[in-house]
């Protein structure tokens, strides 16, 4: 049973279809609609036009360690990196509608992390398109009889017997309210990230991290809960952040804050000369295109700090595409252009987006572990890949935490996503082929999947009962939002943190309370959002209690508390000094916290936080500086340290 | 440009058509919602959700609905508003008060069962794209290279047509697209009466948008490949010989797919088809 249908959970389903796996698709909308259809700018790989001058695999293996701050084991990513070229080809082959060069060829943009143009792209729609062809083969399967979809359905919770092995899940039929607990010899969580946790993102509705938290709650490991990524350019709204990608910096679009704070003219007024391009400024290499943990610090900085702000009562910066060809934009990037035209009512090829930072995507996710080969990549097939702590339960997609460490890269997650889904497949039929006889969840006693059921029904009823004038579960979810979005987000506190946790704590029990106003057993959306939020508590807990104890800055986590002192000396001897500290601090830090966080939930809904070591045995950290003014002897000192260990060796 | 309103009022009224579940009889509810900025039809549903107590002051159940992405790329939120289908999330307050400062009137799709409120059962959308085997047959997964050159002017023509979200407006607008509502019969379990209600999608009127997708996949180098297996969908019960060419579908779809362009292109490949088949027998 696989639980979500966006890239990840297609791409599985088609991939163990083709393997002659039975295969049954569990998510709450039907899966055409899922979260994937949102992503805008592209799916990263190698490719001829990079490979000539000068990319290869390795680099984009070595761009998304160092992109992640060296957070994440190395050999699941050094296998997506060689994958990857060979996922686009598939895609193609399967009719997604990439745009083109002059000559036929695929065609590529540039995105934030890199400095080559790997990313394929459909229009601004490449989520979407992606999105369609992967349904249209589950599709093609379903017709042969090999999947079985549950759309509308809600995942409740995993089976597991007696020795903790998985052998099913329980769902809910959303339109009939039926409870069922389905058995099945695997179950692969594929179910995406928990933006809503902060009430408004750039993620869709049923990014509400529940399916995620629900198998938390049962006992699987959540990993780096702490790395939330911000992502630099969205539109604010009433209902959702919406996202302006990062394509368009890719093609040309420029970020700036008049001089002049608040300057009243409109933006096409301002004089070049009278414009402040902070990020190229500040990053000459990298430009617009650094890191989004990077270029989100940036903007608050401006617009908090600095006060450049564009309007007086709300902050944001202008995205510039307005000075780029009128053709190029409509074929490449229409589809995010007519977003920002339809909801702002102003046209972006005209006149300068106004946009401000918005949670974006979740990093950290369910633990899953990897079996390494000689050469540092994957053992292909091997029943460890994805798999979660609880023998039987896997995940992929957003909802893991395996390829993107503290921060992600623009136009990785796709490529992610389908890799996993795709690499995930031979693995799970190893699984079940090492299952002993009578080792399948057909020979389990029905009592199991009874009882599993039973106590999920129990809750339902429980939760329908409850009274209709208790605290309002909607504002409880916004005010859950607005917490979450103040403190763990951009920049973090400790004693706000700590704070938090106990507001989490007294939010919790007005959430185990809150009212349940429709009293139907037909479609009743009102008791599944409230049983989403009530699970989103345990994993806010997660997040804020991995953010506290985490003191350093890594990637998406920052704490200006802990941050390592800018060389600022201008003389070089002393110039000299400071860099050499500065390294010393980096190593000191690494050994504290080169650490992958795991976070256990306890029978009250508390968390447990242990640590454990990450593989960074193929590409050694380095100070992650993205060519910043001021930071070259930084570099200088590293790259000498190097040497001299390595010749030590 | 769209037509905005300069005065902003403190709040406004909403009028929703419910149904409590299939059968049932539909009855409409006034909701007062505070006005905020930038609001579309969604946060006013939010936000109705949140207050759930009408205009009378009777606290009632919050309105069922569907959606997903709120920037009209998933095809969720499609419903009447003001008597026009479109997706609620792009449906912007301030214009819909210009258009009629009184209120904003939401309504489920007339030519889907209703299952709740505002929620519908669109599984017919998705039967046709199996009838019409709305895929391209690659032989395997495997590492096979990548797919065939393509010039930008075919890849934009694609691209316009695969875009298509499935969400329905094209098929609400239609004047042949009937509504189709099956019944439960007493015993019958859920699964025979889907299998049921499968049957009768699969022959009723696969509508503007699957004519698109055949357009989409018969001009696809592979899909080219097994046209005519499409073409025998499209000539078979449903198919295009049931349009009536009233272009209405055309003027409502959030996507600007240009569905007449595609009706008239597969309507001669269907003509085509037919004559072939009656000279090759
Ligand atoms: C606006 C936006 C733009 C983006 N652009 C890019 C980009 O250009 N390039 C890139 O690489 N990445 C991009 N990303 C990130 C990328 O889109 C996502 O990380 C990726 O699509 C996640 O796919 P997924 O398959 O893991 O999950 P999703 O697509 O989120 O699907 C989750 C599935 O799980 C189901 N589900 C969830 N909960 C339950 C439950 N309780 N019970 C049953 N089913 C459940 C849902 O119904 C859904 O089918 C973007 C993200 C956003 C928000
Ligand atoms: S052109 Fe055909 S499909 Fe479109 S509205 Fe008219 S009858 Fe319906
Ligand atoms: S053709 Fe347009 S209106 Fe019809 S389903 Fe597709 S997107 Fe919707
Ligand atoms: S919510 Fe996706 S189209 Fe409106």
């Amino acid at each position: 049973m696989i639980v979500g249908g966006g890239l990840a959970g297609l791409a599985a389903a088609m991939k163990l279809a083709e393997l002659e796996c039975d295969v049954g698709l569990m998510s709450l909308l039907p899966v055409k609609r899922a979260h994937s259809a949102c992503a805008q700018g592209g799916i990263n790989s190698v490719n001829n036009l990079t490979q000539q001058l000068g990319d290869n695999e390795w680099k984009h293996f070595d761009d998304t360690v160092y992109g992640g701050d060296f957070l994440q084991h190395q050999p699941p990513v050094k296998e997506l990196a060689y994958w990857a070229p060979k996922i686009i080809d598939l895609m193609d082959r399967m009719g997604v509608t990439f745009n083109r060069t002059p000559e036929g060829f695929r065609d590529q943009r540039r995105f934030g992390g890199t400095l080559y143009r790997r990313t394929a792209f459909a229009g601004a729609t490449t989520g979407q398109q992606l999105l369609y062809t992967l349904d249209e083969q589950v599709r093609r399967w379903e017709v042969g009889g090999k999947v079985t979809k549950f759309e509308f359905w809600d995942f409740l919770g995993p089976v597991l017997d007696d020795a903790g092995r998985c052998r099913g899940c329980v769902g809910q039929d959303m339109v009939t309210m039926e409870i069922h607990a389905l058995p099945c010899d695997a179950v692969i969580l594929a179910s995406g990230g928990n933006g809503l946790l902060f009430g408004r993102s750039t993620n869709s509705m049923a990014c509400t991290g529940a399916a995620v938290s629900r198998a938390y709650q049962a006992g699987v490991h959540y990993a780096n809960p702490e790395f939330v990524q911000v992502h630099p350019t969205a539109i604010p709204g009433a209902d959702k952040l919406r996202l302006i990608s990062e394509s368009a910096r890719g093609e040309g679009g420029r970020i700036w804050v008049p001089k002049k704070p608040q300057d009243p003219r409109q933006p096409n007024d301002i004089p070049e000369n009278e414009r402040y391009y902070f990020l190229e400024d500040r990053y000459p290499a990298y430009g617009n295109l650094v890191p989004r943990d990077i270029a989100t610090r940036e903007i608050f900085k401006v617009c908090l700090q600095e006060g450049l702000s564009v309007q007086q009562d709300r902050p944001c910066v202008y995205l510039d595409v307005s000075q780029l060809p009128r053709e190029m934009l409509d074929r490449k990037l229409s589809g995010i252009l007519e977003i920002y035209e339809k909801f702002q009512g102003v046209d972006p090829r005209v006149t300068a987006m106004k946009i401000f930072p918005a949670v974006h995507y979740t990093m950290g996710g369910l633990w899953c572990d990897y079996e390494r080969d000689a050469e540092g990549g994957l053992v292909h097939g091997s029943p460890r890949n994805q798999q979660t702590n609880v023998p039987g339960i896997y995940a992929i997609g957003e909802c893991d935490y395996q390829f993107h460490g503290a921060n992600r890269l623009g136009a990785n997650s796709l490529v992610a996503c389908i890799f996993s889904g795709l690499t995930v497949a031979p693995g799970v039929m190893a699984y079940l082929d090492n299952l002993p006889a009578g080792g399948r969840a057909a020979d389990q006693p029905s009592s199991l999947f009874e009882q599993a059921a039973y106590k999920h029904l129990a809750d339902y009823k429980a939760l329908l009962a409850r009274p209709a004038d208790g605290p309002n579960p909607y504002s409880l979810h916004l005010e859950l939002g607005a917490l979450m979005t103040k403190t763990a987000t951009v920049v973090r506190h400790n004693p706000e943190l700590a704070a938090a946790l106990g507001k989490i704590d007294e939010l919790a029990e007005q959430v185990n309370v809150s009212a349940v106003v429709d009293k139907s057993n037909w479609s009743n959306q009102n008791v599944v959002f409230v049983r989403a939020l009530k699970d989103m508590i345990p994993m806010a807990k997660a997040i804020v209690k991995g953010a506290l104890q985490r003191d350093e800055c890594r990637g998406a986590h920052f704490k200006p508390e802990f941050t390592v002192p800018d060389v600022t000396a201008t003389e070089p001897v002393q110039r000299r000094r400071q860099a050499e500290d500065w390294c010393d601090r980096f190593e000191a830090n690494n050994k504290k916290w080169l650490k992958t966080t795991i976070a256990d939930c306890t029978a009250e809904g508390g968390v447990n936080l242990s640590y454990e070591d990450v593989d960074t045995s193929l590409i050694p950290p380095r100070p992650r500086l993205y060519g910043v003014v001021g930071g070259q002897v930084i570099e200088e000192v590293w790259k000498e340290r190097r040497k001299k260990m390595m010749n030590a060796e | 440009m769209l037509k905005t309103i300069t005065q902003k009022p403190d709040s406004f009224l909403v009028r929703i058509l419910r149904q409590d579940g299939p059968g049932k009889k539909s009855y409409w509810q006034r909701f007062r919602v505070p006005y905020e900025a930038d609001m579309n039809a969604i946060s006013v549903l939010q936000k109705i959700a949140e207050i759930a107590t009408t205009v009378e002051g009777e606290k009632v159940a919050p309105v069922v609905w569907e959606c997903n992405c709120l920037e009209e790329v998933c095809g969720a939120c499609t419903m009447l508003i003001g008597g026009r289908v479109r997706q609620a999330c792009t449906a912007l307050v301030d214009h819909l008060l210009a258009d009629n400062p009184a209120e904003i009137e939401l309504r489920p799709m007339t030519k889907f069962p209703v299952i709740r409120d505002l929620l519908v059962n669109r599984s017919r959308i998705f039967a046709s794209l199996e009838k019409i085997k709305a895929w391209v047959p690659v032989d395997s997964y495997l590492d096979m290279g990548s797919g065939l050159r393509q010039s930008q002017e075919v890849q934009q023509l694609a691209y316009q047509y695969s875009k298509c979200m499935s969400c329905g407006c094209c098929m609400e607008a239609c004047p042949q697209f009937l509504k189709i509502e099956l019944v439960r019969k007493p015993g019958e379990t859920e699964d025979r009466f889907r299998a049921r209600e499968h049957t009768a999608n699969m022959r009723s009127f696969m509508g503007a948008h699957a004519i698109a997708q055949v357009e989409l996949f018969n001009t696809n180098p592979i899909g080219a490949m097994t046209a005519f297996e499409r073409l025998e969908a499209l000539t078979a019960e449903g198919g295009i010989q049931t349009c009536g060419n009233a272009q209405n579908c055309v003027k409502v779809c959030p996507k600007d797919i240009p569905l007449t362009t595609a009706i008239g292109r597969e309507g001669r490949a269907a003509t085509i088809h037919m004559l072939r088949k009656w000279f090759d027998r």
